[in-house]
């Protein structure tokens, strides 16, 4: 399954990536499945997506929680709590 | 409903002005400007870098209008976030609301402030005289949410 995934503000320094395009295995099927298996890529990676109130996920643009399923072609995001306004 | 993300600055008066134009049932408008501010935790801000998320940014904003409207019966609205580099003393956002009276006015202005902070996808770096950092979130923005009597599930309203 084919999908692209953002990342934004600190996180996005931190991987030294904003955009990736992937292939992901068949069992990952969740965003919380998508994080473990980032996580994986290395130190920087597990130490950057660990799990926690400091990490923020989207899915199609919308915030969602972990269980949140992945589809073809889906456009997911990680990224800290928001700071605007 | 008007939403904009832009790196150029607003005018809160023509804004103001077209939130009212062709509209004599509003009674009331009130408007909230953010601005950015010299000292922040303890150091001089010389500039402020602002990111967002395109697309999710004005989607996010754009659920909270719907629901402060439903909620309120509110005749218009206006929401405008900057982007880009800032300097201290720049506005950074402007929510301005019309309504038929003030109270619902003040209200929906607050609750869409509350939300945006919260919900809508914006990070704000500062660059003092020791470096640049990413503003961390509040635990009292989340917290202000809870005047508005939703569940914790609803509290972002893009889910």
């Amino acid at each position: 399954m084919n999908i692209d995934v953002r990342f934004f503000a600190g996180l996005r320094e931190a991987l030294n990536v904003s955009h990736l395009s992937l292939s992901v295995p068949e069992n990952i099927k969740t965003i919380g499945a998508l994080r473990e298996h980032l996580c994986q890529r290395g130190d920087v990676w597990a130490h950057t997506l660990a799990d926690g109130p400091l990490l923020r996920m989207a899915l199609n643009q919308q915030m969602v929680g972990p269980e949140s399923m992945l589809s073809a072609g889906c456009e997911v995001a990680f990224f800290p709590p928001v700071t605007g306004g | 409903m008007t939403i904009r993300v832009m790196e150029e600055d607003f005018d809160v008066s023509s804004e103001i002005a077209r939130l009212r134009d062709f509209r004599p049932d509003v009674g009331a408008v009130v408007a909230f400007v953010g601005t950015v501010r010299e000292m922040n935790d303890g150091a001089t801000v010389s500039a402020m870098t602002l990111e967002h998320y395109p697309g999710m940014t004005e989607q996010t904003i754009q659920v909270i209008v719907q629901q402060a409207t439903a909620r309120w019966s509110l005749l218009g609205t206006t929401v405008i976030h900057r982007v880009g580099t800032l300097q201290p003393q720049d506005q950074i956002v402007l929510v301005a609301v019309a309504t038929t009276n003030r109270s619902a006015a003040f209200a929906a202005c607050e609750f869409i402030m509350d939300y945006l902070k919260t919900s809508a996808p914006f990070w704000k770096k500062e660059h003092t005289s020791a470096g640049a950092r990413w503003v961390e979130a509040h635990a009292k923005d989340e917290a202000a949410l809870g005047k508005w009597q939703v569940s914790r599930t609803q509290s972002h309203p893009t889910l």
